[in-house]
């Protein structure tokens, strides 16, 4: 191998820099949320203690963390069946032309990049003025969807613009029904990439914010409630919340990479049996 | 007959793609184009203090351009834009261009581009909050700086400022132009850049008459999602400014918290044409659906 130019080092620098930036702050709050009981929001320690995690689970001392956490948890596994669903079906849509699809693009941009408080407002409106109470399981749900589904259908393109169509042609010539080619041929090759747009659907869900603001109704979602806490909480309480969120993300990702991981080595040991079908 | 045959095949195959992209146009149609319609009628409404009533009146209209702060807000708005695409894009191309082309083996692109992508995935308000202990009046960016005497007093502008605003969009969004330029970058045939370093180009000259060019598609849908995120938001200006800076999310949201809906409805449609012009614009040079 050649020797790497010295322009190599400097870039590997920047890119060291670029990461301590995007993570320096996360665990920042990380070791400061282990502060002693007489600390503040910033250094120094005085001393280290797990009080601020069991203030955590005092009522009291932080509201309703655990139940809006559970609303949190739920909604976002809501949204994220809805957008695999939906993006697959929109994804197999656009692959044919059809009267519409251009006008369908377009609302689809249009939803990724509308200022987010337009959508809490305009469905907040809509409900009230139809009569209707919002609630984060109805009108909070639609709302995530606006922001979900875009990402889910681009990822749904890109897989599509690479996809091989000559194994749904075999599968035809084999006298597969288009149900029969769908279920055993198309998505058995995509379903590492929909484990993909699982994970954006559940993440971006998990920790949406604007869009819940004036949809969620009465029961908060966790990022509302860490937002209203910001306002009012001035202890490293707030630290506290905020790793055990960011672990829990961080959990959530590596189990949908493993998973993705697994279901891509599964589907390349079994890809291809040529030679071992002689029995 | 085979032409009959073909025209009902095709009419079948235009109504199983329409049955497939229903539910997706049907969640749009509810949750997208039926509220911005909403904003669009309650914008003309009038509000009382206790309610909002329906009128076709352009009073809000009138009074967001009659009023000064409507221009400061707006140029507020894009100059928070413009300075966080500038730093997004010059540190975004750098670290996918270390990625594409000075990492040699896959395994480590892929890996480092996830690690690159993992706090996208995590939540925006976290992030900025964690910025409380660098930037405070006691934080480490002060405290270091006066253990080096750098200075003597800790500075007072680091959070709650124009600085801290700008800085955490930049630490939120920069991932979004990371992304599509390195996806970009990878695409580039590595031949291409052989034969500009045959043909005797320099190192500077293969990046501005080679790479850039073709990296203008990832550029530019990495430039609309930080525009687009940066002038629709209003959290991150409320939270990093202490509430001293405004751009127009935050008119809109203080509209609301005041329930004046319908005049944070006209601001509502007045920033949605602006977004969707500065898009426009911005589409013209790229084409979303071939480039994924």
């Amino acid at each position: 191998m050649e020797p790497r130019p010295r322009s190599f080092y400097v870039l590997g620098a920047f890119f060291v820099l670029f990461l301590l930036f995007l993570y320096g702050p996360t665990i920042t709050i990380g070791i400061l949320s282990f502060q002693g009981e007489s600390g503040g929001l910033t250094f120094p320690m005085r001393g280290t203690s797990v009080h601020w995690f069991r203030n955590l689970f005092e009522q009291q001392a932080v509201g309703d963390i655990w139940g809006s956490f559970r609303r949190s948890f739920a909604l976002g596994m809501m949204v994220m069946v809805t957008t695999v669903v939906v993006s697959v079906m929109g994804g197999l849509a656009f692959r044919k032309r059809f009267a519409g699809s251009g006008l369908l693009f377009y609302l689809i941009i249009t939803s990724l990049v509308i200022p987010s408080i337009l959508i809490s407002l305009g469905v907040g409106l809509m409900f009230s003025q139809a009569g209707l109470t919002v609630h984060w399981a109805t009108s909070g749900f639609g709302a995530q969807l606006t922001w979900t589904l875009p990402f889910g259908l681009l990822i749904m393109f890109a897989v599509f613009n690479r996809f091989d169509p000559s194994y749904e042609e075999a599968a035809h010539d084999l006298g597969a029904s288009p149900w029969q080619t769908l279920r055993h041929v198309v998505l058995p090759i995509i379903a590492p990439s929909l484990i993909g747009v699982a994970l954006f659907g559940f993440t971006l869900s998990y920790d949406e914010f604007a869009r819940t603001l004036l949809t969620a109704g009465s029961y908060n979602t966790l990022p509302l409630e860490i937002y209203g806490m910001t306002t009012n909480v001035t202890t490293p309480v707030l630290y506290a919340l905020g790793t055990l969120t960011t672990l829990f993300s961080l959990l959530m990702i590596g189990v949908f990479l493993c998973v993705t991981w697994f279901a891509t080595r599964r589907r390349a040991a079994m890809g291809s049996d040529a030679g071992s079908g002689l029995v | 007959m085979g032409g009959f045959r073909d025209m009902t095949g095709r009419i079948r195959a235009g109504t199983v793609a329409w049955l497939q992209a229903a539910p997706m146009a049907l969640v749009l149609l509810v949750f997208l184009v039926a509220p911005i319609l909403m904003i669009g009628i309650v914008s003309f409404w009038q509000a009382t203090e206790f309610s909002i009533v329906p009128a076709f009146e352009f009073d809000n209209y009138e009074f967001l351009f009659g009023s000064s702060v409507t221009y400061r807000v707006f140029l507020n708005t894009f100059k928070y834009a413009l300075i966080v695409w500038v730093f997004t894009f010059l540190i975004g191309f750098t670290v996918a261009y270390f990625l594409a082309f000075h990492v040699r083996t896959l395994t480590w692109q892929i890996g480092l581009f996830l690690l690159c992508t993992i706090p996208f995935w995590t939540s925006n308000i976290i992030r900025m909050i964690s910025w409380i202990p660098f930037l405070g009046r006691n934080g480490i960016a002060n405290s270091a700086l006066i253990s080096w005497g750098v200075i003597d007093e800790p500075l007072d502008w680091l959070l709650f400022s124009d600085f801290a605003v700008i800085l955490a969009f930049v630490h939120l969004y920069t991932l979004f132009m990371v992304v599509p330029i390195f996806n970009t970058m990878m695409r580039i045939d590595k031949s291409l850049i052989e034969a500009a370093r045959d043909g005797g180009a320099s190192g500077v000259q293969i990046l501005w008459n080679v790479i850039i060019p073709l990296c203008k598609p990832g550029i530019m849908i990495g430039s609309i999602f930080v525009i687009t995120l940066v002038m629709g938001d209003f959290i991150t200006v409320r939270f990093m400014s202490g509430s001293q800076s405004a751009n127009v999310g935050r008119l809109i949201s203080n509209d609301i918290a005041l329930l004046q809906y319908p005049s944070a409805a006209a601001t509502a449609v007045v920033l949605l044409g602006t977004v969707l012009i500065v898009i426009a614009i911005l589409l013209r040079f790229v084409d979303i659906r071939k480039e994924l």
